[in-house]
């Protein structure tokens, strides 16, 4: 069997490798060794050691350190914020209660849209509550923090309330019925019963929620674009603009990229071993 | 006897309740859709200065005009032909060729195929600014820069997530059955076509919808590798509204973005259970 499917390699695994090679790997490779280089296309880079990365770092104007506590502020926050309501949507929308399917539709919804079209979307409706007190999205850096606090557990806790829902479904039901019986409170049972059993589930979604809050770009385009004067960008963001936006910082554009990749997956390996040795087999 | 009334007595009360409490959370959460179709139909002024208010005063009210000058200066339909055809196209293309290349990499076991599945998940976690440059630099000199040649990159940088989700589906297709098939004498071509395939479809489902949320929503990597000046697909056209310098009119942004909206939602509508199921599919393996 398997030798006979061998030799049709061709066929079957070359024309998703050749994309892979033109479409990531070899991006991901001159990206890494370009990081390294003074460049500003990829055929003039010339080699200049880890002059780029102490650019990044040293150069006040270039808002790095900034960009990257405002972000891991604000992905940890929007991962705490977007799970709790979106485990709390699915615990009651799990119930037996009138109209239960309608609100989780109405709920999952925004998370259709993208995120070029939310961030319009909101600037305009935050600006219009803000007026009201005389201030702006941009009148400071936290205006935006918490504009994109809201946008983003109004797209995403529906994403996460489906995951928690497809969760709480497999539990089985003599589990949760023989704690009952036993004299569990509800309460008690969703803690000692309940919780341990959604952990691959919490694991998912603590996953997806805190690695799109590091990598989050559109939405912090479309809704301050970091405004005031790069205060609140993202750290995906902040590269995007030192590399298109500064003429001769396209290699520290570059480092910078790379520190945004050892971060995102660092955390996201991290995270994965803390949540997952957590995890009951059943 | 009397707690396990009290109990039931709760449960009866907090019912309703609960779906109070949701009606509610439910009109907030549609609030804002409301807000911008409502604007949309208001003169540009009144939408910064009374976001709230409905247009029902004649002065307020802008009839079509919003729409008109946004469909006008995004060139809107054939933005969205473009974003149509780009989710159309680079979707097929990655069920495609991922779940090909997912049951070869789950049938031949060497080092060279589990070295390929561990690129493949590697891939996944890496941000897009890690590549944004050199790939918009690849692309461009491959001539890639098309609606019809992006779906290639789409591939390439899209084959992550499928082939995991579909190498994990792989071992609920009984081996039993291909071998029976070797054995009658197909080749591994016909052996996948005809009798894997089918069982992956719920597979092709979930993964295909994944992918399209995100091939249909995503900005940077089509402003980049894209030809803007020619083809911009409904998320440029959105942005490009700002313009360079001037500031944005937003009787046509609103406009353009209740466009932008009004399909996908009508889409979930209709094809909702699908969409609903097919996310949870992609997660629990995910």
């Amino acid at each position: 069997m398997n030798h006979a499917i061998r030799r049709y390699w061709p066929l079957f695994v070359l024309p998703t490798v050749l994309a892979f090679l033109i479409g990531f790997l070899a991006p991901f490779l001159m990206g890494l060794y370009l990081s390294f280089c003074q460049f500003t296309t990829v055929s003039d880079a010339t080699f200049v050691g880890l002059d780029n990365y102490i650019r990044a770092f040293t150069d006040p104007s270039s808002n790095f350190l900034h960009a990257m506590w405002y972000t891991a502020l604000f992905a940890f926050l929007s991962t705490a914020v977007v799970n709790l309501a979106g485990l709390t949507a699915a615990v009651c929308l799990t119930r037996n209660i009138r109209g239960r399917n309608l609100f989780r539709t109405v709920l999952f919804m925004p998370n259709l849209i993208g995120g070029i079209v939310l961030g319009w979307l909101w600037q305009v409706i935050l600006g219009g509550v803000l007026a009201r007190y005389g201030k702006t999205l941009v009148t400071s850096e936290w205006y935006g923090f918490f504009g994109l606090m809201l946008l983003t557990l109004w797209q995403q806790a529906g994403y996460m309330m489906i995951i928690y829902i497809s969760g709480l479904n497999a539990i089985p039901e003599e589990l949760t019925e023989a704690a009952s019986i036993d004299g569990a409170s509800p309460w008690q049972t969703f803690l000692r019963v309940k919780l341990p059993m959604l952990m691959p589930s919490i694991t998912i979604c603590t996953f997806l929620t805190l690695t799109n809050g590091f990598k989050l770009f559109d939405q912090n385009l479309a809704l301050t674009n970091g405004a005031p004067s790069g205060r609140s960008e993202l750290l995906a963001l902040n590269i995007f603009n030192t590399f298109y936006g500064r003429i001769g910082w396209e290699g520290a554009g570059q480092a910078k990229a790379v520190i945004f990749f050892l971060i995102v997956t660092g955390i996201a390996l991290l995270q994965l071993r803390l949540t997952s040795t957590r995890e009951v087999q059943h | 006897m009397t707690t396990s009334s009290k109990k039931r007595g709760r449960r009866r009360l907090s019912g309703p309740i609960l779906t109070l409490v949701f009606s509610v959370i439910s009109l907030v959460y549609l609030y804002p859709l409301f807000i911008m179709a409502v604007n949309s139909f208001k003169k540009k002024a009144f939408i910064s200065r009374a976001p709230f208010a409905l247009p029902t005063d004649s002065r307020m009210f802008a009839g079509l005009s919003n729409y008109q000058l946004g469909i006008a200066r995004t060139d809107f339909w054939m933005s969205l032909i473009y974003s149509v055809v780009i989710t159309v196209l680079s979707v097929a293309l990655i069920l495609l060729c991922t779940s090909m290349c997912a049951w070869y990499i789950s049938r031949v076991e060497n080092r060279i195929t589990r070295a390929l599945y561990l690129a493949f998940i590697f891939s996944m976690v890496v941000p897009f600014q890690m590549v944004m440059f050199t790939l918009s630099k690849v692309a461009n000199t491959l001539h890639l820069n098309t609606p019809l040649s992006i779906p290639i990159v789409y591939l390439g940088f899209g084959a992550g997530l499928a082939v995991f989700l579909f190498t994990g589906a792989m071992r609920s297709v009984p081996l039993a059955v291909e071998e029976a098939a070797m054995i009658d004498g197909c080749t591994p071509p016909a052996i996948f076509f005809h009798v894997v395939l089918p069982i992956l479809q719920p597979v092709c489902v979930s993964t295909g919808i994944l992918q399209a949320m995100w091939i249909w929503n995503d900005y940077l990597l089509p402003y980049l590798v894209l030809d803007v000046k020619r083809y911009r697909t409904i998320p440029i056209a959105v942005q490009y509204l700002k313009g360079g310098y001037g500031s944005v009119d937003m009787g046509a942004m609103m406009a353009v973005l209740t466009l932008a909206i009004l399909p996908i939602v009508l889409l979930y509508l209709f094809c909702q259970r699908y969409i609903v199921s097919g996310v949870m599919a992609g997660a629990v393996k995910g």
